[in-house]
């Protein structure tokens, strides 16, 4: 039996051996020197396990006994985070070179967390989920403070592993709780302890915590307060990292809980779920607009944006989860182009993250500002760009489900929201001459840049097949 | 053929409004001008073999596509020919041609536009598109065709009022001929809508037969039960009202003298304005069956003809002077359809096209000798200096005034017609009938007045003005005065030649319009079997009634056959009721009403001669000592003063209210305020919130959690 449950972990146990010689090989050779040749063959190697998960992956597998699940919804996240790490690996090679932050432990790190997020959104235990969700935490709060001589880099590292112990401490309380209430901590016996919708007190609270310590993970507010020191403390590829892989594991992680766990009591949820969508949504719209750090910026706008994809998960749906699937998608698409632009502000050879460094950037670079602004607009969600279609599908699937007044207040938020896009765009196109930007852009960057800015035109024709995934994903989830 | 006609004018302007460039201001203008020849002369064409008897109902239809088909609303573009119609072809494609014809030497240069600013283009396109539109509004054969050519000629309108575009004036009128004409328009439209309720159709070959059903039907408005013909009719001709200016919604009219000469002639003499007679007439099936509207029509058209001619005694613009003229001119066509003769509303709208046509076009003429000077006041003595105008004004003059010897086939245009009219009010009797007739004999002695006063003031008397003007003023080219010419024949004889076609003896009527028509007797045996109405009765005995008036029933026993109009409602181009006898009445008016016009006609005569040639002081001296009645004239009954307080006032208030206090301050200021004042403040709270210090963010956290557990025990939980 051992032999079927070791076969169905394949994947992670190939990238946990992977990254074990790596780290090894690494420290018995040349070190950093290997830190390059590392980096492309972990990207790589997630492309072909991301590969290796579609094709060979069918039907629904269990394994250790259900703590372990293998389904459509599973794979979906799995091969969006495969594909999302991979991608900040390559496009931040030559950020980190030139950084002189090219060390071995990076692509390494990157990997074992990785591993920790397949780990999550498979966990159908509350034991598999708490160790994915360190495995991946750990590596994250070491990565942040990679630049260990920068101290803004180790302050974010610091206060990332302060609150995120804090919200583990919050989880764990849930769970204990959970598994008093219900005797069991698997998600397939805590499901038949609330048949009718009918949550007892103690389950209902342990719920409540559990939810908190996930919406630490997705910086959902009043959660949030670490992303921005994080995003902006953080080098600027890690930044990257934090704002794709990460969120969709830890939002597939959420919507398993809630609907594996905790599915026959949507009303429950959905409530909780609901305001954490709205005050996300609003407090990543409003504050983002008093930011001059890019970085900053965009981590209230992944806030906004995870605020989004907890609207398609309150409607407690099938609709609703595929939804915030395509939703995720789409996101983590948006933000690879946007970051690997990032990575590629330069001023007089030192990278920059002020936007007032973007002024009249279109009249030297045309073509990049234009994928910048579209990739703005796409975030905005202004037709006819990819974005819009990712929010319309979260609003509808809210509507559908009876929430107006949260589909109101989306459509509300995202108003608000639009206004620091388009002042980066008004900036790029507009603004004052001055000396901005003058750094030259890696090929690999530019691609990425390009590339999803194309995908976010390009992409409104048929969202290249991803909404039909997800819909067949949510399938798998939703019962 | 009728299809060539109509779109001629189309092609002329879209060939000369789009492709001048291409090929040349003058070949662009001639081109237009050529296809307006070409439309007249299938447009006489038509007149002249036009035999309603070949055609059954007196018409034909030639359809050509279909436009609207939803629901049982069905319509489609035709094209309906009957005898208005070609009637006002003639009309409509003569003057135009004329017109156009004239530009070529009226609109040559221009001081209005800079040098090299090419604008002749433009306006002979417009011209063109004008008379395209208003070909459509005659021929149309339903409603809604009816209703687009009326607005495209209120569009064309527009266009040429404010054709000065730089002139503020000028643009000021052409807003205010749409906006009043709007007013108008809306009732029409209502009255369009209410056929549609009733009958299920706008094709005039299904409503119109549906007149005396009408009468019957009613429907109910705000808990009220209306009459659905009067109602229908009251709507329709208060779109005519708007079209045709008169008193109330009049007051675009005189303004719409800013615009050029000939689209004076053109528009607001000869056609545009005429085609809320044509419309009541067109709708004379239904005219017929409502009584109240018809009695309305004919209060507001005598009204109207007192009231214009009034103001017109002491306006001293040339072309203000005219154009109340007109307004009054097209009250007593008013009169003429409201009193159910509308053969002899069409033979006044068709002999006035011709003369005002002509006044407008000398005035013009004059105007440009005098280099755009407009004030009469200014004038004097111009008879030598331009002879041809003098003598083209002469004519019309003496056919507005309507000069003629009474109860003989002597005179010119004006005569007839203006007779006709006068007659045919006395003849429908009654208070109603008396005080029409009053009015309009009284507003023919005005008339008289302001034409000579015109004509003395102008070409009359020493040269006032600017000396240096008068010194340079000269006769007009070929291009003007050959227009001239062709009108002066209209103006002269077409009342001669077909006032039996249009007042003649009914028989003579009915064959013209294609109306069946039938001995008295046989047809009153006919009226008092298909229905009960007491007119029948009433037509069994004209002679009585004619006697009842003045005593000299002469005619009836005369004249060996005395005809009626028997056509059903919807066959043949005019109808007239069961009992609608005042065609034959009107000929059996007594001696003195015929006369009555020619008397005031010399009496506004004399006075013009006495107060302009005799003794020049006295116009001033009158002036003085009745200075109210001076100013009330003068400032046209303050017509405009008071539409100035009660409706442009209050909507200008109301407007500004809305746009200050409800888009500015509500509106923008509620967007604004949340914008820069609500959002910043919150965003202002989110960064203080975000302080860096991490017991902050813990804190932070952990008041999410006791909020959130707070709810879930208080909400969910419990």
């Amino acid at each position: 039996m051992i032999a079927t449950d070791l076969s169905i972990l394949t994947p992670e146990i190939v990238l946990a051996i992977y990254a074990m010689i790596g780290l090894l090989a690494a420290v018995y050779t040349s070190k950093d020197g290997l830190a390059s040749t590392l980096t492309y063959v972990t990207a790589v190697l997630f492309v072909v396990m991301a590969f290796y998960i579609g094709v060979t992956g069918g039907g629904t597998r269990i394994a250790f006994g259900g703590m372990f699940v293998d389904d459509g919804f599973a794979r979906f996240a799995k091969i969006t985070i495969l594909l999302a790490a991979a991608a900040i690996l390559v496009i931040s090679h030559d950020y980190m070179e030139k950084s002189d932050l090219l060390r071995f432990e990076y692509p390494m790190l990157i990997t074992l967390a990785t591993i920790g997020m397949m780990i999550m959104v498979s966990a159908g235990d509350l034991m598999a989920l708490y160790m994915g969700l360190e495995l991946q935490s750990l590596s994250l709060y070491v990565i942040a403070s990679l630049r260990r001589d920068s101290v803004r880099s180790t302050e974010a590292g610091l206060k990332y592993f302060i609150l995120g112990a804090l919200s583990s401490g919050l989880l764990l309380y849930g769970a204990s709780l959970v598994y008093g209430y219900s005797g069991t901590t698997l998600f397939s016996g805590i499901i038949d302890t609330a048949v009718n919708g009918e949550l007892s007190i103690g389950l209902l609270l342990g719920l409540v915590f559990l939810i908190a310590g996930l919406a630490f993970k997705v910086s959902a507010a009043p959660f949030h307060m670490w992303t921005p020191d994080v995003y902006e403390g953080s080098p600027t590829p890690v930044t990257a990292f934090f704002a794709t892989a990460p969120k969709v594991a830890a939002m597939a992680l959420f919507a398993r809980v809630v609907h594996d766990a905790f599915g026959g009591a949507v009303g429950d949820w959905q409530q909780i779920v609901a305001f954490l969508a709205v005050f996300s949504m609003f407090l990543g719209a409003i504050a983002a607009i008093g930011q001059t750090d890019i970085k900053r910026l965009m981590a209230y706008s992944s806030i906004s944006h995870m605020g989004f994809a907890l609207m398609g998960l309150s409607a407690g749906t099938e609709q609703g989860v595929t939804a915030m699937l395509i939703y995720m998608a789409i996101y983590v698409t948006m933000n690879i182009g946007t970051f690997a632009f990032i990575m590629s502000m330069e001023k007089d050879g030192r990278h920059v993250t002020e936007i007032t460094a973007l002024s009249n950037f279109s009249s030297k670079e045309p073509l990049k500002a234009l994928a910048v602004l579209v990739l703005m607009f796409s975030l905005a969600g202004v037709p006819p760009m990819v974005g819009f279609f990712g929010k319309f599908a979260v609003l509808m699937a809210a509507v559908d489900a009876g929430l107006i007044w949260l589909a109101v207040a989306g459509v509300i938020a995202s108003v608000i929201g639009a206004f620091y896009y388009l002042r980066i765009v008004y900036l790029m196109y507009f603004g004052a001459e001055e000396d901005g930007l003058d750094g030259r852009m890696g090929l690999v960057p530019w691609v990425g840049l390009v590339a999803c800015a194309a995908i976010m035109v390009l992409g409104v024709f048929n969202l290249f097949g991803v909404d039909g995934l997800a819909e067949a994903a949510a399938a798998t989830l939703v019962r | 053929m009728e299809t060539i006609l109509l779109f001629a004018p189309l092609v002329g302007a879209l060939i000369c409004g789009f492709s001048w460039r291409l090929i040349g201001e003058q070949a662009a203008c001639v081109a237009a001008t050529g296809f307006l020849f070409l439309s007249m002369l299938l447009s006489w064409i038509i007149f002249l073999t036009f035999d309603p008897g070949a055609h059954e109902n007196g018409y034909y239809s030639e359809p050509l596509f279909t436009w609207i088909a939803s629901g049982s609303l069905d319509t489609s573009w035709g094209i309906r020919i009957d005898r208005l119609t070609a009637i006002m072809l003639i009309v409509i494609t003569t003057v135009s041609a004329l017109v156009h014809l004239y530009s070529f030497g009226y609109m040559a240069h221009d001081e209005n536009f800079k040098e090299g600013e090419s604008y002749r283009p433009r306006f002979f396109a417009y011209l063109s598109f004008f008379t395209f539109t208003m070909l459509v509004l005659v021929t149309a054969d339903n409603l809604l065709q009816l209703f687009f050519g009326w607005e495209g000629v209120g569009v064309a309108s527009y266009l040429l009022i404010g054709f000065y575009y730089r002139k503020p004036s000028a643009g000021a009128a052409a807003m205010k001929a749409f906006i009043v004409n709007r007013v108008g328009d809306f009732g029409f439209l209502l009255g369009i809508f209410a056929l549609f309720w009733m009958t299920d159709s706008i094709n005039f070959d299904v409503i119109l037969a549906m007149g005396p059903e009408l009468a019957e039907m009613t429907f109910s408005f705000l808990g009220y039960e209306v009459n659905a013909a009067n109602t229908i009719a009251m709507l329709l001709f208060i779109g005519a009202m708007g079209k045709s200016a008169q008193l109330f919604l009049h007051t675009w009219l005189p303004d719409a003298m800013e615009g050029p000469t000939p689209v004076s002639a053109l528009i607001h003499a000869a056609t545009m304005v005429t085609a809320g007679v044509f419309l009541v007439c067109r709708m004379s099936p239904i005219m017929e069956y409502a009584p109240f509207a018809t009695n309305f029509i004919i209060i507001v058209g005598a009204a109207t003809a007192f009231f214009a001619a009034t103001v017109g005694l002491v306006q001293n613009d040339i072309k203000r002077v005219i154009a109340y003229s007109t307004c009054s001119q097209l009250g007593y066509m008013f009169v003429a359809a409201g009193v159910g003769v509308y053969s002899v509303a069409m033979f006044h709208l068709f002999t006035h096209a011709f003369f005002k046509a002509m006044l407008f076009l000398g005035a013009g003429s004059v105007i440009h000798a005098m280099h755009h000077e407009q004030d009469m006041r200014n004038y004097g003595g111009l008879r030598k200096k331009i002879p041809y105008t003098f003598w083209a004004m002469m004519i019309g003059t003496l056919a507005i005034t309507g000069v003629g010897i009474p109860l003989t086939y002597i005179g010119f245009a004006g005569f007839f017609s203006k007779d006709a009219v006068v007659e045919s009010a006395f003849a429908f009797g009654g208070d109603l009938g008396q005080y029409a007739f009053w009015l309009l004999v009284i507003a023919a002695a005005f008339t008289s007045f302001y034409s000579w006063r015109l004509m003395f003031l102008t070409f009359f008397g020493e040269p006032r003005g600017d000396k240096h003007t008068h010194d340079h003023a000269h006769e007009s080219p070929w291009t003007m005065l050959a227009p001239l010419g062709v009108l002066a024949l209209g103006a002269i004889f077409s009342g001669f030649i077909w006032y039996n076609s249009f007042f003649g003896h009914t028989d003579e009527v009915g064959e013209f319009f294609g109306v069946e028509y039938a001995e008295a007797g046989a047809h009153a045996a006919e009226g008092e079997h298909a229905t009960e109405d007491s007119h029948g009765a009433d037509a069994a005995a004209p002679a009585a009634e004619g006697g009842d008036h003045g005593g000299e029933a002469a005619y009836a026993e005369e004249a060996e056959h005395h005809y009626v109009l028997i056509g059903a409602p919807g066959e043949g181009a005019i109808h007239a009721a069961p009992g609608n006898d005042v065609l034959n009445e009107a000929h059996e008016v007594p001696t003195w009403v015929k006369f009555s016009p020619f008397i005031a006609m010399l009496l506004g005569l004399a006075m013009a001669i006495l107060f302009y040639l005799v003794s020049p002081r006295l116009p001033k001296v009158w002036a003085e000592t009745n200075p109210i009645l001076y100013r009330f004239l003068l400032n046209k009954w303050y017509f405009d003063e008071i539409y100035d307080a009660i409706f442009v006032r209050p909507a200008i208030a109301l407007g500004r209210l809305l746009w200050k206090g409800g888009d500015g301050k509500v509106i923008d200021g509620g967007i604004n305020g949340l914008a820069m004042g609500i959002i910043p403040f919150f965003t202002r709270l989110a960064g203080r919130a975000q302080s860096g210090y991490i017991f902050h963010y813990a804190f932070a956290m952990v008041l999410g959690i006791v909020l959130l557990i707070t709810w879930a025990t208080l909400s969910i939980g419990g």
